[in-house]
């Protein structure tokens, strides 16, 4: 256990690891766009289209859907020529609970890990206590008692958790509004109710007092999992998420370069229709996508979590 | 009063926070025509390779630089590479400041850090320290006249400077309950 208990809180020029870095990246990467990148190639495309970091992984969320299987951290080595290609920061993904593959990922230098339900879980009961990190995670959700739980476990971002890898918002825009519809009621809610609604919702008590305070998560939150297109990114930063991870929308579609770029645009000028319309003109096929309705309980990913 | 904050990605709503706050108007800039009426411009953290290529494609390069020929500017970490003249790589630079920025000069975030700093033109005579944040964080490489250094970390590296009304930090004030370096930044308008 000492392997993964004691990371150096200190360097030679203060104090690291700490809550407010942690965030705080988080905080930088607001109000832009995270790319799934599967090579070096796919990172500079993303980043040349003004991506604010990239995701990388051996695998985009439809090819693990189509290859089935057990999907797992993606090879270090292949992590590494991807953080070698690009100056943006590189995040990468290690299964829910597996706390080795996190400690890789930690020693060959990624600057987030998502702790993410797109791969196969390593443990149905427990997530990785992400306060033993000297790096920041990131962590899905479908509601505010998930995202206050895995904030509870040291996570410095939150993500909806969408369908990945099916090219269908609906799933984001549900965990989205049942995220935000959630904090919204809480802040009407008299101080007495909120030790059995902490309860209820199975998130811890202080963390809940938090966001009726400030009226919003403690950490910042992302849309992901089935955005496609630049309108999808712009509905889900008006509905009021902070930024948008898109998986296999820009790669897996006819034209990369061009959606990327345009869904960076649409996630800035969100609040501007003129602009939605000119950069979501003449981008190619979008990905072929799977409607959620069409897959079975075993075969969606987002009820994995606990 | 109003100041701007660019709002094309970033750290900005924090900023907008705390101007308000201090009782000042924070306006959202993303697009040449909202820096009419400004008196300042707080370009904030994030990434500066998002930043730069949002504002070259939304045309917003040139307005920038008259805006700041005459107001005041602050740029905080992708804020301070976005200013300088000179960083090494192919990005576009406003290129304002008499400065040579170094990109991620600390490492990668596992390296980034937090700390106290002594910066004596936020000090009336006694030293209190300033809490700094610097994440993934550019360095002053050189600092060159009329542009001056004002804060050091204790190895010397240079991470604050100014230059008549334009101002860059390397590290994050908005990120801290200290709001000094923001009234200092105001008392420039």
């Amino acid at each position: 256990m000492s392997v993964k208990s004691s990371f150096n809180k200190k360097n030679d020029r203060g104090e690291t690891g700490g809550v407010t870095v942690k965030r705080g990246l988080a905080q930088m990467l607001k109000g832009g766009v995270i790319m799934d990148v599967v090579t070096p190639e796919h990172a500079m495309i993303a980043e040349e289209s003004g991506a604010v970091a990239v995701m990388a992984l051996e695998r985009v969320p439809a090819d693990i859907r189509a290859k089935g299987g057990v999907a797992r951290m993606s090879d270090p080595g292949m992590i590494k020529e991807i953080i070698r290609s690009v100056s943006i920061p590189v995040m990468a993904k290690c299964r829910i609970g597996h706390f080795v593959e996190a400690q890789i990922l930690q020693a060959i230098g990624v600057d987030y890990i998502d702790e993410s339900e797109v791969l196969t879980p390593a443990d149905e009961m427990y997530h990785v206590n992400k306060h033993d990190f000297k790096i920041p995670f990131v962590c899905g959700c479908r509601n505010l008692g998930e995202a206050l739980r895995r904030i509870g476990e040291g996570a410095a971002m939150i993500r909806t958790k969408g369908e990945a890898g099916t090219g269908d918002v609906v799933e984001a825009v549900r965990h989205a509004r049942t995220v935000l519809g959630d904090i919204r009621r809480l802040q009407v809610m008299p101080n007495e109710e909120l030790m059995t609604y902490a309860k209820e919702i199975g998130a811890p008590y202080e963390l809940v007092k938090e966001t009726k305070e400030s009226g919003r998560l403690p950490v910042v939150n992302f849309a992901a999992g089935g955005i496609a297109t630049p309108a999808d990114a712009a509905l889900m930063m008006q509905l009021g998420m902070d930024g948008i991870f898109v998986g296999s929308g820009i790669f897996k579609s006819a034209d990369p370069a061009s959606r990327a770029k345009a869904i960076v645009e649409a996630t800035a000028h969100y609040q501007n229709p003129e602009i939605l319309a000119k950069v979501s003109e003449n981008l190619g096929e979008p990905m072929v996508g799977i409607s959620v309705r069409s897959l079975s309980d075993s075969e969606q990913l987002a009820v994995r979590g606990w | 009063m109003k100041v701007g904050v660019l709002a094309l990605q970033g750290a900005f709503r924090e900023h907008v926070k705390i101007l308000h706050r201090i009782g000042v108007e924070g306006i959202e800039v993303r697009l040449p025509e909202d820096l009419e009426g400004l008196e300042g411009l707080i370009i904030p953290g994030g990434e500066s390779t998002t930043m730069g290529k949002l504002a070259v494609n939304y045309n917003l390069m040139e307005p920038l630089r008259n805006f700041a020929s005459e107001k005041a500017v602050w740029g905080i970490c992708a804020g301070m590479i976005f200013m300088a003249k000179e960083i090494g790589m192919n990005q576009p630079l406003l290129g304002l400041m008499d400065i040579v920025v170094e990109r991620n000069a600390f490492g990668r975030q596992a390296d980034s850090f937090k700390t106290t700093l002594n910066i004596p033109v936020l000090n009336n005579g006694y030293c209190k320290p300033f809490p700094a944040v610097f994440i993934r964080a550019p360095k002053l490489s050189s600092v060159k006249e009329p542009a001056q250094v004002i804060a050091n970390l204790p190895d010397g590296t240079a991470v604050a400077a100014q230059q008549g009304k334009w101002l860059v930090t390397s590290f994050h004030p908005e990120l801290t309950e200290d709001l000094r370096f923001h009234h200092y930044f105001l008392k420039l308008i």
